[in-house]
């Protein structure tokens, strides 16, 4: 029954190949267009049902962990092509399918972009639905935070198993309200608040409404250079995440309320967790000539902050910062203006890069930062903050999106290693 | 000297697309001359306080706009008797649509502006929306627009530039912003001073000379942000 469309799938994913292209995203619309039942046929046949992952920030991170959790137990269906919209998902089943249309998968985790989770959510129930944060993204593309957040509740409210939730996040919280689903809470401990700031704090704001405590299935009761510490149950755990930075670590605590509910143990759970590598320059490392190069995917204020913040953790000895404008990146860059970069004054040389290298640089000088070289070119600017970190100390470098396909290109080829 | 007081109004609700760089931009451009300033937060509720030189307001969510629009109501005699006294006003998307006359939302809902511009905004279906740079008397003021409020610039008011159909107050007279007397209003987000540095020392300017100091500044080194201009003048919308 699967067979046509599967087929269909396939031979467009060819033809891409034969052209030197890869990715998901087209067979699936083509797909999309031409059997417009096929996603939710074939995703009522899993046994263990899909669970969408959704929000601002770190969806791709959450769903590799996620995925790698329910790894140990389950034959996992993902979209880790990093195609986030509907087409996305059409091409990961397609891509898993045989010839004949069989699927080999028991559970399907797929991340969704805010929009696109409703698009996916009107074709077919979830069982599970996993909601991160709303902050202020791309607003030029999806034009007012409480929209968004109104696209999350409609999410929301189609999953029929459970909805996890972040009870950190006042937005995401609210929608526990009026959803038929069991609602799953995941939060971090208070005295770790001060690392995931909002945008209303930004401001001056009224300090964080005060949040219930009482019954989160997951918890990050810690984290620093000592390593992660998770609570899931009444079970503790301590260990290294791969992936660097606080808000990993609360990705990976999202993951983990959501694999509770699939009746897997603590054990199972943190052993997945142990396993997981970086997603694609989120918290990945290199290293280059001996020096330790880290990249990190920067996107809007709320993530920046905190990856900043992380990284004063880290303390680098040099840092690059690149910013493009592409339309995957937001076109607008004032966001930069909602970043506090004060803490980087008199700390590590600073230099920038990418195709608004001079933005960022008047926004950097504007903090009372001074800036080394401003360089639109990647990689040359990439070399020069390399050859300037000293040998055995760590380079950080921020970028957004479309600049990270390059930069990540080229560390590979001049790393001797890659490590996580 | 006493320091040169700047009101940020609505420091919680009107901050989106980097219009609070305005008011890091205009404070650190005083703080390279060793000018004096005091910046003042002016929140739902609060007073303006006495011997404002100059106020700054920005965009806001449309969630947020009526709460705002009750509250820059009852400030209208304090803003009005401000402008009336030469008081620099600059004032981006929402807090420029709010210092009209009034603003008609797309819904039909009426929110009152204080009328300190004479300009309406009528709330429309379609967004004018990405890089923005347009030529005043004052150099190339370069930002980003995002709006759906089209807005109708009256006799009083002039245009702050010219631009082309499709941007700018209503996406066709062809102008952006406008200007009466020392009040300024624009859809240019960004923040408009950062990549418009003669446009944000024009501001420094007339503040300065209205309360009887030099307004005479002392150049500073603006290479990066014109450049950075020129550049996101380039880009694609």
């Amino acid at each position: 029954m699967a067979m046509l469309p599967v087929v269909t799938g396939k031979l467009a994913l060819g033809a891409l190949r034969l052209l030197g292209r890869s990715g998901n995203a087209l067979p699936g619309l083509v797909v999309e267009r031409l059997f417009p039942r096929y996603l939710a046929r074939t995703l009522a046949a899993l046994p263990h049902g899909v669970v969408v992952v959704s929000g601002t920030n770190g969806k791709t991170t959450t769903t590799k962990m996620l995925a790698a959790i329910l790894s140990e137990r389950f034959r996992v269906l993902t979209n880790d092509t990093g195609s986030n919209f509907v087409r996305g998902t059409i091409g990961a089943a397609i891509s898993s399918s045989s010839w004949a249309g069989r699927l080999d998968a028991d559970v399907a985790v797929f991340e969704l972009d805010e929009a696109h989770a409703v698009r996916f959510v009107e074709r077919y129930r979830p069982e599970r639905v996993l909601l991160l944060n709303v902050m202020r993204d791309q607003l030029d593309r999806f034009g007012e935070i409480d929209h968004t957040a109104r696209l999350l509740r409609t999410v929301a409210e189609h999953a029929t198993v459970a909805v996890g939730l972040n009870r950190d996040d006042a937005r995401i919280a609210a929608i526990a309200d009026g959803i038929e689903a069991e609602p799953v809470w995941y939060q971090v401990a208070d005295d770790l608040r001060h690392l995931f700031p909002t945008d209303e704090e930004l401001y001056g704001g009224a300090s964080r409404a005060a949040r219930a405590s009482d019954g989160a299935s997951a918890e990050l009761v810690a984290w620093g250079t000592e390593g992660t510490t998770i609570r899931i149950g009444n079970e503790q755990q301590t260990f290294p995440l791969r992936a660097s930075g606080a808000h990993n670590a609360q990705n990976a605590t999202a993951a983990a309320a959501m694999a509770a509910t699939f009746d897997l143990s603590p054990d199972v759970i943190f052993a997945g967790l142990r396993a997981v590598e970086p997603a694609f320059g989120r918290g990945q490392s290199f290293v280059v000539d001996g020096r330790d190069v880290s990249l990190h995917l920067v996107k809007n204020p709320a993530g920046f902050r905190q990856s900043l913040a992380a990284a004063r953790v880290e303390d680098p000895s040099r840092i690059c910062i690149v910013i493009n404008d592409d339309d995957a990146d937001g076109r607008d860059v004032s966001w930069l203006w909602d970043v506090d970069f004060t803490g980087l004054d008199g700390g590590a040389p600073v230099s920038t890069a990418g195709t608004r290298a001079a933005d960022m640089a008047v926004r950097l000088r504007y903090d009372g930062v001074e800036v080394g070289h401003v360089d639109p070119a990647l990689a040359p600017a990439i070399d020069r903050a390399i050859a300037a970190t000293a040998t055995g100390e760590r380079l950080l470098v921020f970028s957004t999106y479309t600049a990270m396909w390059g930069l990540h290109r080229h560390l590979v080829a001049r790393a001797k290693e890659v490590r996580a | 000297m006493t320091p040169l007081r700047i009101v940020h109004l609505y420091p919680h609700e009107m901050n989106i697309y980097g219009d609070t760089g305005n008011v890091v931009v205009l404070r650190r451009r005083l703080e390279w001359r060793d000018l004096p300033v005091e910046i003042v937060p002016v929140g739902i509720g609060d007073a303006l306080p006495s011997d404002v030189d100059l106020i700054l307001g920005g965009g806001g969510q449309d969630a947020t706009q009526g709460e705002i629009g009750e509250d820059f109501q009852r400030r209208g005699p304090d803003l009005r008797a401000a402008a009336d006294d030469g008081v620099v006003m600059l004032a981006i998307c929402g807090a420029y649509q709010l210092l009209g006359h009034e603003f008609l939302t797309h819904q039909g809902t009426r929110i009152a502006g204080v009328g300190v511009l004479d300009v309406v905004t009528n709330g429309s279906d379609t967004r004018l929306i990405g890089n923005h740079a347009v030529d005043s008397a004052w150099g190339r003021l370069v930002g980003y627009e995002n709006h759906s409020g089209l807005t109708t610039l009256g006799a009083a008011a002039t245009p702050l530039a010219r631009t082309v159909p499709g941007r700018g107050n209503d996406g066709r007279d062809s102008t952006e912003g406008c200007v009466q007397g020392n009040v300024f209003g624009t859809y240019l987000h960004g923040p408009v001073l950062a990549k418009s540095p003669r446009f944000a020392d024009e501001l420094l300017r007339r503040a300065l000379e209205r309360r009887g100091d030099s307004g005479e500044l002392a150049p500073l080194d603006d290479a990066l942000a014109l450049q950075a201009a020129d550049v996101a003048a380039r880009r694609p919308r």
